[in-house]
């Protein structure tokens, strides 16, 4: 029986030859990942499960990265919470605020994950790890309660769609205008159940960053996980974070795809995802003139070390706009040590940028960078919901790191190619 | 088990942010979630759900983020049952796993409105306009998440199970 790379995946820790699409499955779990939010509700019900101990130790991965640094004191009850259950459990992978990073530029950094794991997190974006070849897919706290005392989860396996790339990007396009390219074409739930499939000649082109950014963004388009096959880009990140031989899923040749999507990397042009729905998209050249009163530059989508370099690129020796607060987040501790060794930092403090402690805060409306009534932010988030950012009446236009620092320099959503570059 | 009562109406890609918006989840206590639920998008919502009321919406509904607290919200406000014409499936697997009935069916979604009265059987799969009188059959759950609901989720149904 054919299988893609998901369904593979999925086989294996099912300890079966092959699976179906539409098979009910229990699989076993290679991590089990939860956060300040999340885990409080999972650390409940897994105490009405009635097991003394997690199935492992070494498979559980807690970040206090929402509400943290604690926004209040209701926050600070659920990070401690979570505090004493890592404590009291021993769970070694738990982050204390100074090793804490954003959970899904945290875990693979910390080598976490390997080619070939299957991962579940509660916390929807889970499924940035495809960009390593791994399952990976966000599950709700009672899962993450039922993955922590027995190591197993159930799984309905998914039908795949197909992304065909080929070409390369542009300069100052990057991955998130991919991803929000195929998102504006298939819709917010154009993916609904599956996994999505990224191949072709053309993903040789894209940075692991690239990479990350759009399998993070695939549960955008409504699917299960997103996946990139194993290349020499994986494994030199592999290599240089995990300790784990890498296990390497191919998909059949005859692998059976429900669509297949040819997209040409060359012609995608910078992209931004208008309210209030990550489905909006419009190119920039398409964007007309909008005013903006907040930038924001992080996340688990685009706080990684290359999103950092665009923008700093691009602030070098320049103000921003007085009338734009520019908030930048490095997504972890060590990418906020190499953007400041790198000389970064300096370049968004002189900028007129503030520079944050890695937390999830703005992204979700949490703290660090809430919107009033009637104001507008280009972010590099993941969500343009109604009241994501802030009060319902405030809008989000999601857009790569490089729209994000050209917008805070002129005020209004910019295209970055027509920034001169110091 | 069955359930009736008025039909909240909404749209297409209901997501878990206006079902139960962040700044309110620094608690996970289901009775303080309800107060706030579908605020964003209803703001009249938490007042005037009555226990048994349903909750119907089109396509994509609970998309978004994982957090539980959106079905915890909407099964504390009273909700009974969601009905829409397809589910996120983040929120799909939450609402099973913490006893939230939910039922896909875009051919009952089409006719009904808002404040429409709203039977369901949940043994056969049959919903009923009781205004209307027209009714739809949508796939019952199998057995085993019939019981899970009936627990009152994933947890007890495990408990119960070994």
């Amino acid at each position: 029986m054919s299988m893609t790379m998901t369904q593979k995946i999925l086989a294996f820790h099912a300890n079966k030859e092959s699976v179906v699409p539409g098979k009910l499955i229990m699989a076993d779990l290679d991590l089990v990942l939860g956060n300040d939010i999340t885990a409080p509700v999972a650390i409940n019900e897994f105490a009405k499960f009635g097991v003394q101990e997690v199935f492992d130790k070494s498979k559980i991965a807690l970040v206090p990265d929402h509400f943290t640094p604690n926004k209040d004191i209701k926050a600070a009850m659920q990070c401690k919470q979570m505090r004493l259950f890592a404590a009291e459990q021993e769970i070694e992978h738990y982050f204390e605020i100074g090793q804490m990073g954003i959970e899904h530029a945290l875990l693979p950094e910390q080598g976490l994950v390997n080619a070939g794991d299957l991962i579940i997190g509660a916390d929807s974006h889970t499924c940035t790890y495809g960009a390593l070849g791994a399952f990976s897919t966000g599950v709700g706290s009672t899962d993450m309660a039922g993955g922590m005392a027995t190591g197993k989860a159930w799984f309905k396996v998914p039908a795949a769609l197909k992304f065909n790339l080929r070409g390369s990007l542009q300069p100052w396009v990057s991955g998130k205008d991919v991803i929000l390219h195929i998102i504006g074409m298939i819709g917010v739930d154009g993916a609904l159940y599956k996994s999505m499939e990224f191949c072709g000649e053309g993903v040789a082109s894209l940075s692991i960053d690239d990479r990350f950014t759009i399998c993070n963004m695939a549960i955008e388009a409504g699917a299960k996980n997103g996946i990139f096959g194993v290349d020499e880009v994986a494994l030199t990140y592999l290599r240089e974070h995990c300790q784990r031989t890498p296990v390497i899923y191919e998909a059949d040749a005859d692998a059976r795809y429900e669509k297949t999507y040819d997209i040409d990397l060359s012609v995608i042009r910078p992209t931004v995802s208008f309210p209030h729905l990550p489905e909006n998209t419009r190119t920039i050249d398409e964007v007309g003139e909008i005013k903006i009163d907040q930038v924001v530059i992080g996340s688990c989508t685009n706080g990684r070390i290359s999103d950092l370099r665009i923008a700093a690129k691009l602030l070098n020796g320049k103000k921003v706009n007085p009338t734009v607060r520019t908030i930048v987040f490095p997504a972890t501790q060590q990418i906020y040590l190499q953007a400041m060794e790198e000389g970064l930092l300096k370049i968004f403090v002189e900028a007129g940028a503030v520079v944050s402690t890695p937390t999830c805060g703005p992204c979700l409306g949490g703290h660090m960078g809430i919107l009033a009534e009637g104001e507008r932010a280009v972010a590099t988030t993941n969500r343009n919901f109604v009241g994501r950012m802030g009060h319902p009446g405030s809008e989000v236009y999601l857009a790569s790191p490089a729209v994000a620092a050209a917008s805070a320099l002129s005020g209004m959503i910019a295209n970055p190619e027509l920034v001169e570059v110091n | 088990m069955r359930a009736k009562g008025t039909a909240f109406r909404y749209g297409q890609n209901v997501d878990t942010d206006v079902i139960i918006p962040a700044r309110y989840l620094n608690t996970s206590d289901p009775a303080e979630l309800a107060l706030h639920c579908m605020e964003d998008i209803d703001l009249a919502f938490a007042k005037k759900v009555k226990k048994g009321d349903l909750i119907v919406a089109d396509e994509n509904f609970g998309c978004g983020s994982s957090r539980e607290h959106a079905p915890l919200a909407i099964k504390a406000s009273g909700i009974s049952c969601v009905i829409a014409s397809s589910f996120a499936r983040i929120f799909y697997r939450n609402s099973i796993n913490i006893g939230l009935p939910i039922l896909e069916s875009p051919e009952a979604v089409a006719g009904i409105k808002n404040g429409d009265t709203v039977e369901v059987d949940f043994s056969s799969g049959t919903i009923t306009n009781t205004s209307t009188g027209q009714s739809w059959s949508a796939q019952p759950f199998p057995p085993f998440i019939q019981k899970m609901i009936a627990s009152d989720g994933l947890i007890n149904y495990l408990r119960q199970e070994n």
